[in-house]
């Protein structure tokens, strides 16, 4: 069937209150920015408190439902069926048609919902809502109307046209990209980081991501892992900047000085040091990871308390209480999983104690820590001076 | 950044005189071989001087050269061609453990197709005992493959001698020599030895990607691999690849006319690299190391306790490209079954990397490469996880 625009619902702007249009706002503009790479040449609209994306030629179903997918806000679409304001009789027949071609053999439960926005229509609502119903039981006899709880519901909206919609593609919910507010994410090349900002985002939530690269102990191929992660990620949340962190140097003068069942936490602590100053120098004000309690050693609650301590901003972790399966059963669903398993990231292990600490104790870490000072300081100075930003998205 | 690029077993840079071959079928000579028309005999006259070039080398006919889409295709078309070709006088075939996937993967696809398969083992050189092979022959024995070099270690597999036994047996089984390390680099001589099948591929000597071809002795049965409009006596069908064969003929006919000179430079940087390693701590040559037993260009170098991976990027940071081949080749990271059939443990091979060297490199350069060696390997061995 061809449809000529797409209604596009959304869920919680809805409760919004006096903020309500700006979120509209950032809908209308994320939908029409994906929906600009297909064909079809959509207008996207703002119409009585509705959402349309109108298409100047014809489009792939499909492929536009598959590009509102990656809009947060979106609770469902729509695909409408428009035509000019025909007489009475006419549209009887015409809603009837659009029915039957829209759910061929169909023998459940369904109802018509008209309404009249214009109100010279000679029909009124219930007129109408009576004979499409009429029309749609001579012509599928097996289906039966229900007003309470119908299977189906067909829109008959008579408007400056007439829309004619009765089935709903489910959206990914959420709330729209597009405020000021903006987190950053550290982001690893594992299954966890890349879900975990898909989260956030999801909330309406920007995203900055930084990622630690350790060459040549992590390799040119891990980087580009992380950058295609970062990109998947931004196919969802907008363009993500994409920090890189030469942490060779600090994981090397960790490695050189601190107990070795320390390196992890101590180098954890190290990371989540830089990418708070990194999001203060960008404008972040909270950080997110992709921890999990329990998941690794660095991730028990002990590990997060002392992890956590070196941060004052607030610190985001949208999996802490998943299980690796449903991650991996997100990670799947957003399409990052077949990149996060790529063999490259955890090719070099040198700097994994066999046996690392799972109950940091505040006072031990903290003291390790003492052996890193002055030159740390520099080394990390040096870290942030040299970021390279990489625009993802 | 100077580049010193020692990964040739890998991949050549192409030559300029392959890539005016290669260009000038991409400008002027792109017509059909199949054409009836001018067009048609000008595209074929270039087949048939890279078939030429090719059979020279090998010193077998013309004929007897059929191309392929590279070392893959020609390994994979040998094995099964030649082995479903004889399944009604026999099902048992023979192969070594240090093979190249090409022709280890088909093996184990016929094994699924009732075959028989016998794995001969290697010794710490890497070689096959002609006596084992002579062991494992039986006479429902419809096909034996084996390397003429192994990829990993340079290892010179004793092809000639594993002939002699496969005629004086006078069974039905076909030979079959993957040649890819070894075509244009060391005298191959498959009419003399016995070989009747042979693989080589056109990267591996200056040529392009995409490109390789099977020689097929005249008389031996093997069904095609490809099916389609019947070109090369219906045995390869598809339209040729054109650029790709000029350049392999190309490349081969450079590798023809200075085959001595180059075989003897590249063994002497071999030489040069390898007496540079002797004199750094914790390093081994792997492989048999006297020339008459290893290829020219093949260099495989176990570091203790270094990381191969870490290793190759840190040479890569100096502009200097080696192959790890082993650690992080696949998500399971198993080690090299190479390294493994020589004994190594995972250890050693997770600490092995490959030097591989073309005509086009020079002793300043491996004594550079052995410079930086000298100075990472200490660094680098600082940082061992413990």
């Amino acid at each position: 069937m061809e449809y000529q625009s797409l209604l596009i619902k959304y869920a919680e702007i809805g409760v919004k209150g006096k903020n309500r249009y700006l979120f509209e706002d950032r809908l209308v503009k994320r939908a029409a920015e994906v929906l600009r790479k297909i064909p079809g040449r959509f207008t996207v609209y703002k119409s009585n408190g509705r959402i349309y994306a109108d298409a100047a030629e014809p489009f792939d179903l499909d492929q536009a439902a598959e590009a509102l997918q990656h809009v947060f806000g979106i609770a469902g679409i729509c695909p409408v069926v428009q035509q000019p304001v025909v007489p009475p009789e006419e549209l009887r027949a015409a809603a009837a048609a659009y029915f039957e071609q829209a759910h061929p053999v169909y023998n459940g439960t369904f109802k018509v919902v008209a309404t009249r926005a214009n109100k010279a229509y000679p029909w009124d609502s219930n007129e109408i809502n009576r004979a499409v119903g009429e029309e749609i039981l001579s012509r599928l006899p097996d289906s039966r109307v229900d007003v309470h709880d119908p299977q189906v519901v067909l829109r008959v909206e008579v408007r400056e046209k007439v829309n004619l919609y009765s089935r709903t593609i489910p959206g990914p919910g959420g709330m729209p990209i597009g405020g000021t507010d903006k987190a950053m994410l550290l982001l690893s090349g594992g299954i966890d980081s890349p879900v975990a900002g898909y989260m956030v985002a999801k909330r309406g939530v920007n995203l900055e991501a930084v990622y630690f690269h350790a060459p040549p102990y992590t390799s040119e191929r891990a980087k580009q892992k992380v950058v295609d992660l970062a990109t998947q990620v931004a196919a969802y949340a907008g363009r993500i900047r994409l920090h890189v962190i030469n942490f060779t140097d600090i994981q090397l003068a960790i490695y050189t000085k601190c107990p070795h069942d320390e390196l992890t936490i101590i180098m954890r602590r190290y990371m989540m040091r830089i990418a708070q100053t990194l999001a203060e120098q960008n404008g972040a004000l909270a950080l997110v990871t992709g921890e999990s309690i329990g998941q690794v050693a660095s991730q028990t609650v002990k590990s997060m308390v002392s992890t956590n301590e070196v941060c004052t901003m607030p610190v985001f972790r949208p999996l802490i209480a998943f299980d690796k399966q449903d991650i991996i059963t997100l990670s799947q669903k957003i399409g990052t999983f077949e990149t996060s398993i790529l063999p490259y990231e955890d090719c070099c292990t040198i700097f994994v104690a066999k046996h690392p600490v799972t109950k940091p104790n505040a006072g031990i870490i903290r003291r390790s820590e003492e052996k890193l000072l002055p030159e740390i300081n520099e080394l990390v100075e040096k870290a942030l001076a040299e970021d390279e930003v990489i625009v993802c998205g | 950044m100077t580049e010193i690029y020692l990964d040739n077993a890998s991949t050549t840079r192409p030559s300029p005189a392959v890539r005016e071959a290669m260009l000038a079928c991409l400008e002027d000579v792109y017509g059909n071989p199949s054409s009836l028309h001018r067009k048609g005999v000008e595209a074929e006259n270039i087949i048939k001087k890279a078939q030429g070039s090719v059979a020279e080398l090998l010193k077998v006919k013309d004929k007897e050269i059929y191309f392929t889409s590279g070392g893959t295709e020609s390994n994979n078309w040998a094995v099964l061609g030649a082995a479903r070709a004889r399944k009604r006088q026999g099902r048992h075939v023979i192969t070594s453990a240090v093979e190249h996937p090409s022709v280890s993967a088909p093996m184990a696809q016929l094994k699924d197709e009732g075959f028989e398969l016998t794995v001969l083992p290697v010794d710490s050189r890497g070689l096959v005992d002609p006596a084992a092979l002579q062991e494992a022959l039986r006479p429902d024995t419809v096909l034996v493959s084996l390397m003429a070099v192994n990829n990993e270690l340079g290892s010179i597999e004793p092809i000639e001698a594993c002939g002699e036994v496969l005629k004086r047996r006078g069974g039905i089984a076909a030979f079959h020599v993957d040649a890819v390390q070894a075509f244009g680099k060391l005298p191959l001589n498959p009419r003399s030895w016995g070989v009747d099948l042979l693989t080589g591929s056109a990267h591996k000597i200056h040529g392009p990607k995409g490109c390789g071809f099977l020689y097929v002795s005249e008389g031996t049965r093997i069904l095609p691999l490809v099916f389609g409009g019947g070109q090369q006596k219906e045995l390869r069908s598809g339209t040729e690849n054109m650029p790709g064969i000029a350049g392999l003929g190309a490349a081969t006919a450079e590798a023809l006319a200075h085959f001595g000179s180059n075989r003897a430079a590249m063994y002497e940087l071999r030489h040069l690299f390898c007496q540079g390693l002797a004199g750094l701590d914790g390093v081994t040559v792997n492989g048999p190391g006297e020339d008459a037993l290893t290829a020219p260009h093949i260099i495989s170098v176990t570091f203790a306790d270094v990381r191969s991976e870490v290793l190759l990027h840190a040479l890569e940071d100096k502009g200097i490209y080696a192959s790890a081949g082993s650690a992080c080749s696949s998500h399971k990271r198993e080690i090299s079954p190479v390294l493994k059939a020589i004994g190594l443990d995972r250890k050693a091979a997770e600490s092995t990397l490959r030097f591989s060297l073309s005509r086009y490199n020079t002793a300043e350069e491996i004594a550079e490469t052995l410079r930086v060696l000298n100075e990472l390997l200490p660094v680098l061995r600082r940082f061992v996880r413990r």
